[in-house]
């Protein structure tokens, strides 16, 4: 299960000037962002930078103003097909009358393409699954029967199915406990020895350097991007985390009243 | 082949109940419920108009009419909604009231147009009148169910994506918005197919009633809907049979009371989800519940089973 | 919705005076038309006003409270209450079937809270399954009580068109039969609002906030639920199931116009005597349902309501569009003229400028015509034969155009991980919207503002110049 190989010139992943506004009101300015190699990325910033709106932006969930996003060279609405994603748990409704095996099961119906019912190979990936992240036992639960830990690994569980070679997971260690978090992270490192690009949305700046190759560092703009050593430095987060720039919120005031009442 | 008339009303609502509760597990799990009432109040103008353009009372020519002004109300509350600053609550009532009071004018000026026509009684409609159905009509209500059946089964696996996590299916490059108008044109159909038999204003409670009560049964989206298809087609015939022994009642609304006393019955009975099951202890219910399992099947308080897991964090 | 039989309509109760009688004679003199007419459309315009005035104020609170489902679901169950209380007493008394019909209210507010908590259903579901569920109730009960008149069509179609011809003696006047249960509900529709308006207000714009300063915003829903279920009641014999329609959309329409909170409410019944009014009127002239006809025409004003309302009209927002699109072709063309000047050999020369050079800095199309129009009109511009040419004034806009953008570029240079050939294109986007006030800002805050990170000088404005 290795990534596909690609012309070495594309990277694997290419944020070009992506402006995203709420109510015409811009949350994210500018953003600039190249993923050359496959490895762990985390996405580090307070709340209310716009991580979450970032990487949904980037799949094509929230409309862009300005910008474009590709991966491996073309659209990124070309290539969905080889990108998983880790929504936040709170996006769905827990009390659906659904089991963790078709939750799971869910992740393979992008290969299916319409009308086709999965069938005994998708089921034993599903399966695999599971045992991947050590919910096998629970397969037949309905969902809301499940610990924030089990459904964080349900999630992580769909997603590994979807056999994709990027992934985008929104707060996967959100309300987890630490055992699960070291679980979830072997397995993401696995992963990315396997040669995919894992993006990650994390809240914890403890781990980080631990974890992950590269950060992001993020409020309103990027501020810093890069390897973790160079990257992950106590100036970078002082101008992450030291409050936010007053004149974009001027300016986004602006914007939002001049489109609006000019 | 001669049927009796109520044969062919039985027929007829048994049909109905089943396609709404098919169409109606989606619209209740997708927080839609509410779409249907305004499609069927919203139907009521196209109803007439379409009457008045062709001056017949054929029930195509009518449900085709109705069908498009639904459409035409579900589509002006997503333009509300997308152009000014009204609430989802306020849009639904201003289309549905809105609607609603265009074909009472309607209807009222039809009937004083047409004073000596009793064909032009489209009052009927408002209510239901499931006891004057004919063959044809309930033929045609066969055709709408096996239609929808066959796109909900053909499309099962989108919907089920659609309705548990829409942005995981759009990320997967699935066109969200087009199954969500699939879904609604569905909704749609089912409820005008609806009108004849039980009418504008109760035509709604047969997408929601059916589902919402199904769910007490069942943790699986499959068996779920079986089972709301199972008390909509219960109560569509158990609702006429009613009407039919007790002349005079109305049976859109007997059908519409059956599937609540249903309902109501599901939420007291059911195991797991019940009041009964909620409020004792398992041993006590086994001796007058006789379909609660006594093997530990689906247990309440799994994280206890997981080592990683501790108990506070399900919260 | 409730007659007794047989109908004990006073038509001609001698002796007993008819307010404004003399007047409506007068009228129907000088309109030539018979004094009963006229005398029954007056009333029933005073009836419908009347009806409208008390559900555009309980409207108000529905829309600004996002529960205007509950007024449809009350307007359903009503029906359930007054059945009820039929097959309890097994008559027809007004009184105690006021009653039911407001104790059914409450249940459905109560009731689909219930079945969303406690049966884990959706909101929206509860709704339909308890207005639905009481509705056929009604209608089944209602079909069966044959001996007394206890009417399903009012209930569906309203009665608005005969509101205004069952005059009864009251307190020694001869009014509608309505006013009796309308005019008590306006009182305390108005008792409500005078006496919880400070708490109203609050519970209907921030919810949270009421709670954390101590006001129960459960108690306020369910004495609104409780206002909103009389209104329902005494109106439905006028409009019958239509009362939603008065309830919702003269509220939401005045809710479109208006942030606040008094102006909403008068505003709101304004609009709403005005869909009762030409409804009848149309309804009148087409032979048709008065009831329904308001409703369409309450649909029609919002439509108009939408397209032309002064602030977030549709209108409105299209053209304030098109304007900030002219202005920015125009600053376009100015800044690009500053520039051509600056790389120029005599910066001190005023640059010149062909009309069509003009239209290719400013995008083309049609938009660039009207930016060129918009120079012109404010003397930015000088047209000397086929040549353009900057004004003094022209000048230093250009030139505040210009620092923005490169001050903008520079303050991006410093705080975002930005590549310095990704700086131009965001800068040329905000240039437009920065006023002298950011431009001070971004000046203190920069380390240096002499020159953008591509090493031009970025202009100095004095304050004066500033636009």
């Amino acid at each position: 299960m290795t990534a596909r190989t690609e012309n070495k010139t594309s990277a694997v992943f290419d944020i070009h000037d992506m402006t995203v506004a709420y109510d015409r009101r811009p949350v994210l300015w500018n953003i600039d962002l190249t993923l050359r190699n496959p490895g762990l990325v985390a996405i580090v910033g307070p709340n209310g930078a716009g991580k979450s709106t970032m990487i949904r932006a980037a799949m094509g969930l929230v409309p862009m103003v300005s910008g474009s996003v590709s991966a491996w060279g073309s659209p990124i609405g070309r290539e969905l097909g080889r990108i998983g994603y880790v929504p936040q748990r709170g996006s769905v409704d827990w009390d659906f009358p659904i089991s963790v095996f078709e939750t799971v099961l869910m992740g393979t119906y992008g290969s299916l393409g319409w009308f086709r019912h999965p069938g005994r190979v998708q089921r034993d990936l599903t399966m695999r699954c599971l045992e991947r992240v050590g919910m096998q036992d629970y397969a037949q639960r309905q969902i809301g029967q499940l610990s924030g830990g089990q459904q964080q690994r349900v999630f992580l569980a769909r997603a590994l199915a979807q056999q994709a070679e990027l992934y985008f997971m929104d707060e996967p260690m959100a309300g987890v406990d630490a055992a699960t978090e070291r679980v979830v992270f072997e397995l993401l490192q696995s992963l990315s020895e396997e040669g995919r690009t894992i993006v990650v949305v994390h809240h914890d700046l403890r781990t980080v350097s631990e974890y992950f190759d590269e950060v992001v560092l993020l409020n309103v703009r990027i501020v810093a991007s890069g390897p973790v050593d160079t990257t992950f430095t106590s100036a970078n987060l002082q101008s992450t985390y030291g409050g936010r720039l007053s004149i974009l919120d001027t300016m986004a005031e602006a914007v939002q009243k001049q489109t609006e009442t000019e | 082949m001669f049927f009796t008339q109520t044969q062919i009303v039985l027929t007829g609502t048994l049909l109905l109940g089943i396609a709404a509760g098919m169409v109606g597990t989606f619209a209740v799990l997708r927080r839609r419920a509410l779409a249907g009432d305004v499609v069927a109040h919203s139907a009521l103008p196209g109803l007439c108009l379409a009457f008045l353009t062709f001056q017949s009372r054929s029930m195509l020519v009518l449900l085709s009419g109705a069908l498009l002004s639904g459409l035409l109300g579900a589509v002006t509350v997503s333009l509300l909604k997308r152009f000014t600053r009204l609430r989802d609550d306020a849009v639904q009532g201003i289309v549905l009231s809105v609607f609603y009071g265009g074909g009472i004018a309607l209807t009222r000026s039809i009937q004083n147009t047409h004073r000596n026509d009793p064909g032009a009684d489209l009052e009927s409609f408002i209510i239901g009148q499931a006891a004057t159905m004919l063959k044809g009509d309930v033929q045609q209500i066969a055709v709408v169910v096996a239609v929808t059946a066959g796109i909900v089964l053909l499309l099962f696996k989108e919907l089920k994506l659609l309705s548990f996590d829409e942005q995981f299916c759009q990320v997967q490059g699935w066109s969200a918005m087009g199954l969500d108008i699939l879904l609604m044109l569905l909704t749609a159909i089912t409820v005008v197919a609806g009108l004849p038999a039980v009418g504008v204003v109760l035509t709604a409670a047969l997408l929601i009633i059916p589902p919402a009560a199904a769910r007490f049964w069942s943790d699986r989206l499959s068996r779920m809907m079986m089972i709301a298809c199972a008390i909509g087609g219960t109560s569509g015939v158990t609702g006429t049979l009613l009407s039919a022994r007790y002349d005079g009642l109305p049976t859109g609304p007997l059908i519409v009371l059956t599937s609540t006393v249903i309902f109501a019955l599901s939420w007291v009975f059911a195991p797991h989800r019940g009041v009964l099951w909620k409020s004792r202890d398992m041993t006590d219910l086994q001796s007058f519940l006789p379909w609660v399992e006594s093997d530990d099947t689906v247990p309440r308080a799994p994280t206890t089973l997981d080592p990683h897991v501790s108990a506070q964090e399900a919260s | 919705m409730l007659h007794m039989l047989p109908d004990t309509a006073v038509l001609f109760a001698g002796g007993i005076p008819i307010p404004f009688e003399a007047q409506t004679t007068r009228l129907a003199a000088s309109l030539g038309l018979p004094a009963t007419d006229v005398q029954n459309a007056f009333w029933t315009m005073a009836v419908g006003a009347l009806c409208a005035v008390c559900c555009s104020l309980a409207g108000c609170f529905l829309v600004l409270r996002r529960i205007s489902l509950l007024g449809d679901a009350l307007s359903h169950s009503v029906l359930a209450g007054t059945a009820g209380v039929y097959l309890l007493t097994g008559r027809v008394d007004p009184v105690p079937m006021l009653c039911g019909a407001i104790a059914a209210g409450i249940v459905t507010a109560v009731l689909t809270q219930f079945v969303h908590k406690a049966a884990l259903v959706p909101e929206d579901s509860s709704i339909g399954i308890v207005f639905t569920s009481l509705f056929a109730f009604g209608v089944v009960v209602v079909s069966q009580a044959k001996h007394v008149h206890l009417d399903l069509d009012c209930v569906l179609f309203g009665d608005l068109a005969f509101a205004g011809v069952n005059l009864h003696p009251t307190f020694g006047w001869l009014v509608p039969e309505s006013f009796r249960s309308l005019i008590p509900t306006l009182m305390i529709t108005l008792l409500l609002l005078a006496v919880f308006w400070k708490e109203l207000r609050l519970t209907s714009f921030d919810p949270t906030l009421a709670v954390t300063l101590g006001f129960s915003a459960t108690l306020m829903h369910y004495l609104l639920t409780t206002v909103v279920a009389i209104v329902t009641v005494s109106a439905m014999d006028v409009v019958g199931l239509l009362v939603v329609a008065l309830l919702i959309v003269p509220a939401a329409i005045a809710r479109l116009l208006t942030d606040r909170l008094s102006t909403m409410l008068v505003l709101s019944c304004l609009i709403g005597v005005s869909c009762t009014t030409i409804g009848y009127l149309l309804a009148l002239r087409w032979d048709s349902s008065a009831a329904g006809l308001s409703a369409v025409v309450a649909g029609a004003e919002l439509l108009v309501a939408i397209v032309v309302s002064p602030k977030n009209g549709l209108l409105g927002r299209l053209l304030r569009t098109v304007r900030l699109r002219i202005r920015i072709c125009a600053e376009d063309v100015l800044a690009g003229l500053f520039r051509r000047q600056e790389r120029s050999d005599a910066p001190d020369k005023r640059v010149q400028a062909s009309v069509s050079e003009c239209h290719t800095l400013a995008g083309g199309g049609i938009m660039s015509v009207a930016a060129l129009r918009w120079l012109l009109s404010r003397q930015l511009l000088q047209q000397a034969g086929p040549v353009m040419l900057l004004s003094e004034t022209g000048l230093r806009y250009a030139r505040s155009m210009v620092r923005s953008h490169r001050l903008w570029e520079a303050y991006l240079q410093e705080n975002f991980n930005l590549p310095s050939d990704h700086l131009h294109d965001p800068a040329e986007a905000m240039e437009h919207f920065i006023g002298p006030g950011v431009q001070q800002q971004i000046t203190e805050e920069l380390s240096q503002s002499a020159e953008d990170p591509h090493g031009r000088a970025i202009p100095d404005v004095k304050r004066q110049d500033v636009r």
